[in-house]
């Protein structure tokens, strides 16, 4: 990645690829909160602003009328013409017949049969690294479990994974900056679905693209590059998402003693701290582009420019979490915003939850204690999704 | 004389979007739909001893659909 000019002003010249907000980006948004509460960048093309306090994440949230999900990723350059992958890029009223088909797929009993799978899964790739008395909980143990996970689901070969984060990262780290390796990302993904279909002929499993498959929207099955928008975009929003809420959780634990050994013995309060790790970790920000006119919070927008919607700043706003800097695991009301609000709420907000959840529970049971190893780098994502990259623990 | 008071829990259908939260923190007040969309089970009477419970699922949740309020 080329170097990037440093930032002037964060108010005036913020940008989320930034070495200082990838790294630790709380203090900017509190920063901002305080003194220009949705700032404004022209590093990306058209200009882009960033709301940093909850109300304003939430009114934009709702409000499809001024703001598009047509682009949902803030980049250097946009995208001409936009690239569709139906329904996180879509608005009213296409939006709704393109979510409702995925739905049932993701409701809590669906993702409830899934739990024992995902349970012996943690449990091998903690086998593969227990004896060693350390790990890479990033890259031995976190990323794993979604693409693994994702995989089973659609019926795919569970290696297939390491193919899926790959592309993950094109689209969505390198994609930044790089448009080209959103092409290639996109073109490899398409190859690879259209060979799956093909070589499916007719056949039907009890799998999540047979299940897409035989989906009717009035009466018609889903056009094969529809069909194959949704399946990319499963892939996309399902694996870095929920690879960075369980690094980051136990990035938490590594690095917060009191915490960890109270959750290692109290099981009960694994509720509250997961939804507490999903708030002060949220992992996704999206964006959305302004299509009218309008203000919000007395900032003008102009149609064309991109605003920053990030739910990780929203959830640390201190006017909507009393101690919103601080994890307290447990925090019995939480209202926070890690699956979005509105219309456009995380498909798989079950999953993730599943997931994160079991591969606390199975870490903790077999791993109650361990620290960052003291020698090593903790490195983070940048861009639309934050977690840990690398994070080498050892064992007590 | 009046019994006493009960509460009742209620989901605004139009702006739940199947966050799933008060399923979740109290699955004896309410049920999901194939879609993930909440509604209160029965008559969204709470019994005494889930008010709590369903206090909880109405400040859990994002999109601010679950409500209570006096059984009349």
């Amino acid at each position: 990645m080329s170097a990037r000019r440093p930032v002037s002003d964060w108010a005036t010249d913020w940008d989320h690829t930034d070495p200082t907000w990838i790294e630790n980006p709380f203090p900017i948004w509190d920063d901002l909160r305080k003194r220009c509460p949705i700032a404004h960048s022209e590093r990306f093309e058209d200009g882009a602003h960033f709301p940093s306090r909850y109300a304003d994440v939430r009114e934009i949230s709702y409000d499809t009328e001024h703001f598009s999900s047509r682009r949902v990723i803030v980049r250097e350059k946009k995208f001409h013409p936009v690239m569709p992958s139906p329904p996180i890029t879509s608005d009213p009223p296409e939006h709704r017949p393109a979510r409702m088909p995925l739905l049932p797929a993701f409701n809590p009993k669906a993702i409830e049969k899934l739990t024992p799978d995902t349970r012996a899964l943690c449990n091998r790739l903690i086998d593969g690294f227990l004896a060693k008395g350390k790990c890479d909980a990033a890259t031995d143990y976190a990323q794993h479990i979604p693409t693994r996970v994702i995989a089973r689901m659609l019926g795919m070969d569970e290696e297939d994974g390491d193919r899926y984060r790959r592309w993950i990262k094109m689209a969505l780290e390198e994609g930044i900056h790089d448009n080209d390796k959103v092409m290639q990302s996109l073109k490899e993904m398409t190859i690879y679905f259209s060979e799956e279909l093909k070589k499916r002929g007719t056949q039907s499993g009890d799998d999540l693209i047979s299940f897409m498959r035989n989906q009717r929207i009035d009466g018609q099955p889903l056009p094969p590059d529809k069909l194959i928008g949704t399946l990319r975009l499963l892939l996309i929003a399902g694996i870095d998402t929920t690879w960075s809420a369980i690094g980051a959780s136990l990035w938490h634990l590594a690095t917060h003693d009191e915490d960890r050994r109270r959750l290692a013995a109290d099981p009960s309060l694994m509720d509250t701290a997961v939804e507490e790790f999903l708030r002060a970790y949220a992992p996704v920000t999206m964006a959305r582009e302004v299509i009218k006119d309008v203000t919000i919070n007395g900032c003008p927008m102009k149609p064309g420019s991109m605003v920053l919607l990030s739910f990780p700043a929203a959830n640390r706003d201190p006017e909507m979490f009393p101690d919103a800097d601080k994890v307290r695991i447990d925090r019995a009301e939480n209202r926070h915003a890690a699956f979005g609000l509105g219309i456009h709420r995380c498909v798989g907000s079950n999953l993730a939850r599943m997931e994160l959840r079991v591969a606390l529970e199975e870490w903790l049971k077999r791993i109650p204690e361990f620290r960052l190893e003291p020698s090593a780098r903790v490195t983070w994502s940048e861009g639309t999704v934050r977690g840990p990259r690398q994070l080498p623990v050892v064992f007590a | 004389m009046s019994g006493p008071i009960r509460l009742k829990v209620q989901v605004a259908a139009e702006r739940c979007q199947g966050h799933n939260r008060c399923y979740s923190i109290a699955p004896e007040l309410f049920e999901i739909d194939d879609y993930g969309n909440a509604r209160a089970k029965g008559d969204g009477v709470v019994p005494p001893e889930l008010e709590e419970k369903a206090r909880l699922a109405v400040k859990n949740c994002p999109e601010h659909a679950v409500r209570l309020s006096q059984k009349t």
